[in-house]
């Protein structure tokens, strides 16, 4: 909805809040539930107000506990009945500079404050351990913004005794906690507080009258800000920009101006900023967003242009370069598809109004960020936080390279007369074994992504997760996938539970980034050695039609499973007895955890 | 500002922050004549007339409007 997105009118989002939700809920569209805590040290209701409006227009409904008034401590060390029947998929801490106990003062020591400092940070690590331990999930927890006055003026941020200089110590053991531990989030209020303006955020009247730690006016700028790094955890972040360029990379309009007349480089103010925006359009591929053109121009002079030597971008940087004269739009859609990425997932860039309208009516769900003059181009996209970066997976940080790798596959797949011959080229090692805990988090995000190679589609929460992780009953299984061009990840996920000598699959998962590698036979290899060791001596799968997954249809067949039965919607079951069981991977080099672990 | 047009533009920002066509506000008005007028919806209310009129009230005056003819009176004086 354009009205909550970046730059919006704060101001009316804060008078219309009740309208817009009405029409949000109203559009019919399905969106993914989640439940959230909020554990304030002040009043949240507003922002959890806003929070619900942003996380609503990213295709999240949200449920939501709030704890009572500033009851954010007691709430996480000594969680109610509520609480953990609310079973919360992520936990929001609210806190800010109202919530330090102890203040250094003047008559402290250093080592008095450096104390205060361990006692305080105790007390914060504490909490998230506690929570981690209950609920098993996410948690994005505050940074401190600076206090709104300075007791010793400029010297507050450097002399120990300062607030200021105490908090960004503080900020400091924040960010080494965040560091080290995966699925925990700083929500920077410290830059948002900055950039809106401490001055007015820091209005204490709020606090005094409703403890509020910041000004009313300043909530939504807040929630947005949240709502990116949730989205983001739930995967709602975009992944391709697709850039025009006349006007947009560049000044001028090079079929007319020529490669010579367009602005770009060190020349003017103008076309330094071009420049620059070209440097920040080339960082963003670093962070693994696709590149993308979209352009009505020849195509030639769009590489011309594009080849300026004062430019920071080249054609190379771009996948898809789609200069043309065809609809944007349609422009669009083909870019969708041949990335195999859905539309919506899509940021697109244009500095003209009328193609902006154009793809916005036409493309449901992708991003058209406002590119008004080019001095605001880097500010609208980058506070849009559509390529918002959460440490969940360490694959957005490879995509590009993914990409690439599997450009260079395909080349040297082509170089080979038998695909045996090219996938012994690959030099693939795999290492398939039980759940360990530093890939629970990827494995149980792998399940809930994974639509088109899932004979079940059976989704589980972090907790659910757990449980399978650390019970008897089940046999399981990861595999992750290295060749010589790249580490592909955690790719492939089995669980099965036991029910005498009988094993029933409840998950069979695969990434499509390793299709038709064999990957698939090697796991059933180490399922079948496993399930011996266990007694087993039937395997029974199962498949379930979706949408989706066709793909799968006969994986237990390509298996050697026989099928048992089928009924009328297509839900088939099969079956593999392990006597004189033959193992069927030949290409991938199969290691265990001792291989990780030993690392 | 003339106190019919202060009512005008008051009544607008209730009906927008409340969701409700319904309500016209008069100086007797207070919030227990408007259902969902609690506390936590005072404090947009009070950011939403404050943004309609470009004025600034203090925590005084916030805290001592007894009902919304008080507010309007405030805001006839004070906004151009």
């Amino acid at each position: 909805m354009k009205e909550l997105e970046y730059p919006f009118d704060s101001e009316y989002i804060i008078k219309k809040r009740k309208s817009l939700k009405r029409q949000l809920l109203a559009d019919g569209s399905k969106r993914l539930k989640k439940k959230i805590a909020v554990f304030g040290g002040s009043t949240t209701n507003d922002i959890v107000v806003y929070l619900d409006l942003f996380l609503l227009d990213q295709g999240i409904e949200a449920e939501f506990y709030q704890s009572e008034y500033a009851q954010y401590w007691q709430d996480a060390m000594f969680p109610s009945e509520e609480l953990l029947n609310f079973a919360p998929d992520m936990v929001f801490i609210h806190t800010t500079n109202r919530n330090i106990l102890n203040y250094p003062t003047t008559a402290d020591s250093r080592e008095q404050v450096d104390k205060m400092l361990e006692a305080e940070m105790d007390k914060f690590r504490q909490m998230w351990e506690k929570i981690k331990e209950t609920y098993h999930c996410p948690i994005i927890q505050n940074n401190f913004e600076m206090p709104f006055y300075r007791l010793m003026g400029n010297k507050d941020c450097s002399d120990y005794r300062g607030r200021l200089n105490y908090l960004t110590r503080l900020n400091e053991e924040f960010y080494k906690y965040a560091e080290n531990n995966e699925g925990f989030y700083i929500n920077d209020i410290n830059y948002i507080s900055a950039s809106f303006g401490l001055r007015q955020w820091s209005d204490p009247s709020y606090w005094n009258m409703y403890k509020y730690a910041m000004c009313v006016d300043a909530i939504p700028e807040f929630s947005f800000n949240l709502a990116n790094i949730i989205k983001s955890v739930y995967g709602k972040n975009k992944k391709a920009l697709a850039l025009d360029l006349d006007n947009t990379l560049w000044g001028g309009v090079v079929g007319d101006d020529g490669v010579d007349g367009i602005q770009i480089g060190q020349e003017t103010g103008v076309s330094q900023s071009y420049y620059e925006f070209q440097n920040y359009v080339k960082s963003l591929k670093s962070l693994g967003v696709i590149l993308t053109v979209c352009s009505k121009n020849d195509h030639e002079n769009a590489i011309a242009g594009l080849n300026h030597p004062e430019g920071a971008l080249k054609p190379d940087d771009f996948i898809i370069i789609k200069a043309n004269w065809e609809n944007k739009d349609r422009n669009i859609l083909e870019t969708a598809r041949e990335l195999n990425i859905m539309p919506d997932a899509i940021v697109f860039a244009d500095d003209n109004p009328a193609e902006r309208e154009i793809v916005r009516a036409q493309v449901s769900g992708v991003a058209v960020p406002e590119m008004d003059s080019v001095e605001n181009y880097i500010i609208n996209l980058d506070r849009g936080g559509y390529f918002e970066v959460t440490n969940f997976s360490a694959d957005d940080l490879k995509r590009n390279e993914m990409y690439k790798a599997n450009a260079e596959r395909m080349a040297q797949q082509a170089s080979f007369a038998d695909y045996g011959e090219y996938l012994k080229s690959l030099e693939m090692t795999a290492v398939i074994d039980d759940f360990i805990p530093v890939y629970l988090q990827r494995i149980t995000q792998l399940t809930n992504k994974s639509n088109q190679f899932n004979v079940t589609t059976k989704r589980y929460t972090p907790t659910e997760m757990e449980e399978v992780a650390e019970s008897g009953e089940y046999i399981r299984l990861y595999g992750k996938l290295i060749d010589k061009f790249g580490d592909n990840g955690v790719v492939s996920v089995v669980i099965g539970h036991k029910s005498g000598e009988v094993l029933d699959m409840d998950l069979w998962i695969m990434s499509c980034r390793v299709l038709k590698r064999d990957m698939e036979f090697a796991m059933l290899d180490r399922l079948a050695e496993r399930s011996k060791a266990a007694g087993i001596k039937t395997i029974k799968g199962y498949y379930y039609p979706t949408a989706k997954n066709k793909m799968v249809k006969d994986l237990y067949g390509t298996f050697g499973f026989t099928k048992v039965s089928e009924d009328d919607e297509g839900n088939s079951v099969w079956e593999l007895s392990l006597d004189g069981y033959e193992p069927k991977n030949r290409f991938i080099r199969v290691e265990d955890n001792s291989s990780i672990i030993n690392n | 500002m003339d106190i019919k047009t202060v009512y005008a533009r008051l009544n607008k920002v209730f009906r927008d922050v409340f969701d409700d066509n319904s309500i016209s506000v008069t100086p007797k008005t207070t919030a227990n004549d408007i259902e969902d007028w609690d506390s936590l919806e005072h404090i947009t209310l009070m950011n939403a007339v404050q943004k309609e009129f470009k004025v600034k009230f203090t925590m005084k005056e916030i805290s001592s409007m007894k009902n919304v003819g008080e507010m309007a009176n405030i805001i006839a004086e004070r906004a151009k």
